[in-house]
């Protein structure tokens, strides 16, 4: 019982990290056409960010959930600004090629920099040490991430689907055209949609990083699962991505209670078997 | 999905004449090369070219993007191994071996993914070679991290003695050169033309009646096979398969090897995979990471180089001279 609650747990936090990833893929592919595959990449540009603040500037966890996203989506927005922009036009797997060169880039240069092995980054203060709930013992940071991911979510659909912000950003989707000709500014808003999908990313960084290790693979491990969520997912319906994220979360860790040989598998096979019976995916659209 | 691509046009009347000198000095050369380059290089390029070639077989006149391809590389690299050194087969049916297994692979991988168009489908094949990585590294028969070592050469079809490094190169070349003459073979095919018509307008060789699923499915096999061949034959040249083949960074090397060469040319991926394969050797001795100069030609090529090497060639006034007329 107490295994099967951690693993449930560890699924919950691991789903916490697929839900906030798969809802930026999700919101950027939405308007842009583009498959970030730079999603990873700047997810640990999120985490390393943390670290650099913290041992170079002495800025803790705090200053760094705010300021590392809004570094990383400037960033992004340089980018999609100077170069994505140029690829609209085409077939979108270019808009997929030029981001996985991105990916590659990003983190061969950090490797360069600083090394393959991870570095630790310490759970801040506030956070630290847990609590038992009686039928379990719960670290009160994986309890913050699962908290504050799942506000972060949520916040980010009544954005999209309750705000006038949102409402653009949905009938540019639909048709950026007629969007355009009612005088809102477009090429602004795919910019501004480019940074939050990439800002998102980074905010996961952050939260990962006293989790996990902060190294510059640590991106590129996890993009892949979170493809196969949003191939589960489909990508039409941002709660969707949401829904799903968690989902194979727990899935994810419950195979680690009952057929640990297959947990590294398990989220490809769950999407094999919804390609064999839902092609379009559970939430998708697009048959 | 139809990518903006540049090919040989299906030549009516186009100069044949320079075309055949073309390919007498290319394989003249290919011939002669081991006299000027060290054989293992030469063979490791040969490998990633045939890997390469048969990747743009599904890419360049299928439109279809995998991004899992290194599974059926580096899977039927350690068929071959396994076959080869457990089982005590002779090189070529090891290879077969290989090629078979691959093409299995393909199968399976191609039938999930066919069901999903365009970006999907990349995330599929690129989702389902991970589990394939995954499988490998847990397997019993891959050896985990270390591989399968030492896997003997053998002799072609017993008597040719293949630890010879100079025999080994022109097994090598032969078998390129019977890879990419398929390659010719089925592009140039009704069944070619059939895959460039699903290319240029999916919607549209359906309504004509074609079952596009099949085709797509066929086309994949192929290429997975294909693919299996060039990486039976690296596991004899290297006599080790390791993980590096399989994963998805491999998946990413043959995709710029074709990108940088030229999507949709025969022979671009050739040239692509021979920049590559140089580069990484000449970056092999230095500290830098191969990967930022990868990522940064990758970005290049997708922002201002989507012709390729060949594809650029082709587009000259020189090549359309020389009758590889192109189309935009």
């Amino acid at each position: 019982m107490q295994a099967l609650l951690g693993q449930l747990l560890i699924g919950l936090i691991n789903g916490s990290f697929y839900a906030l990833l798969s809802l930026g893929l999700a919101i950027i592919f939405g308007l842009l056409r583009v498959i970030n595959f730079a999603h990873g990449a700047q997810y640990m540009l999120g985490a390393f960010f943390a670290w650099l603040l913290l041992s170079h500037f002495g800025l803790g966890y705090w200053p760094a959930l705010v300021v590392a996203p809004i570094a990383v989506g400037l960033v992004g927005a340089v980018i999609e600004r100077t170069m994505l922009r140029r690829l609209y036009t085409l077939d979108p797997l270019y808009g997929l090629l030029f981001t996985f060169g991105l990916a590659l880039t990003i983190e061969g240069t950090f490797r360069y920099l600083y090394g393959a092995s991870g570095q630790p980054y310490a759970t801040p203060a506030a956070l630290a040490g847990g609590t038992n709930l009686g039928f379990m013992f719960l670290p009160i940071y994986r309890g913050w991430v699962i908290v504050f991911s799942l506000v972060v979510c949520i916040g980010t659909w009544l954005v999209i689907e309750k705000t006038k912000l949102g409402s653009y950003l949905r009938a540019a989707t639909e048709n950026p055209v007629l969007v355009q000709s009612f005088g809102i500014n477009v090429p602004f808003l795919l910019t501004l949609t480019y940074a939050l999908g990439a800002a998102l990313a980074a905010l996961a960084g952050v939260l990962a990083a006293p989790i996990y290790q902060v190294s510059p693979l640590m991106g590129s491990n996890i993009i892949i699962v979170v493809f196969a969520v949003v191939v589960v997912g489909g990508m039409g319906s941002i709660m969707g991505a949401i829904v799903t994220g968690y989902l194979l979360g727990v899935a994810e860790g419950l195979t680690k209670v009952f057929y640990p040989e297959a947990s590294n598998i398990v989220i490809f096979v769950i999407m094999a078997i919804v390609l064999l019976i839902r092609p379009a995916g559970l939430f998708g659209r697009d048959a | 999905m139809t990518l903006t691509l540049d090919i040989e046009k299906p030549k009516e009347k186009s100069p044949v004449v320079a075309q055949t000198v073309f390919l007498g000095l290319g394989l003249a050369l290919l011939i002669l090369a081991p006299l000027f380059f060290y054989p293992v290089f030469l063979m490791k390029l040969l490998c990633f070219a045939l890997f390469a070639c048969a990747f743009n077989l599904l890419l360049g006149y299928t439109g279809l993007l995998s991004f899992g391809h290194a599974a059926f590389f580096g899977g039927a690299a350690y068929f071959t191994a396994h076959a080869v050194k457990e089982w005590g087969l002779p090189p070529e049916l090891g290879i077969l071996v290989g090629v078979a297994g691959a093409a299995f692979l393909g199968l399976i991988v191609g039938y999930l993914a066919i069901r999903r168009q365009g970006i999907y489908f990349a995330m599929i094949t690129l989702a389902l070679a991970q589990m394939f990585y995954f499988f490998c590294l847990q397997a019993e028969f891959t050896k985990g991290e270390d591989g399968i070592q030492s896997v003997p050469r053998g002799h072609l079809f017993g008597f040719i003695d293949l630890s010879q490094s100079t025999n080994m190169y022109y097994f090598v070349l032969g078998v390129f050169v019977i890879g990419v003459a398929i390659i010719w073979r089925i592009i140039h095919s009704p069944f070619g033309m059939i895959l460039k018509s699903i290319r240029e307008n999916e919607t549209r060789a359906v309504s004509l009646g074609y079952s596009v699923r099949n085709y797509k499915l066929a086309a994949f096999v192929m290429s997975a096979a294909l693919t299996g061949l060039a990486g039976g034959v690296k596991a004899l040249v290297f006599q080790f398969a390791t993980l590096t083949d399989v994963g998805w960074q491999m998946s990413g090397e043959v995709i710029l090897m074709t990108l940088l060469g030229g999507i949709g040319t025969l022979i671009g991926p050739l040239f692509g995979a021979g920049l590559v394969v140089t580069l990484q050797n000449y970056l092999a001795t230095s500290e830098f990471p191969v990967t930022i100069i990868t990522g940064l030609v990758f970005m290049v090529c997708v922002l201002v180089f989507r012709r390729g090497i060949v594809g650029e060639f082709y587009h000259s006034r020189l090549g359309r001279k020389l009758g590889f007329e192109h189309r935009q």
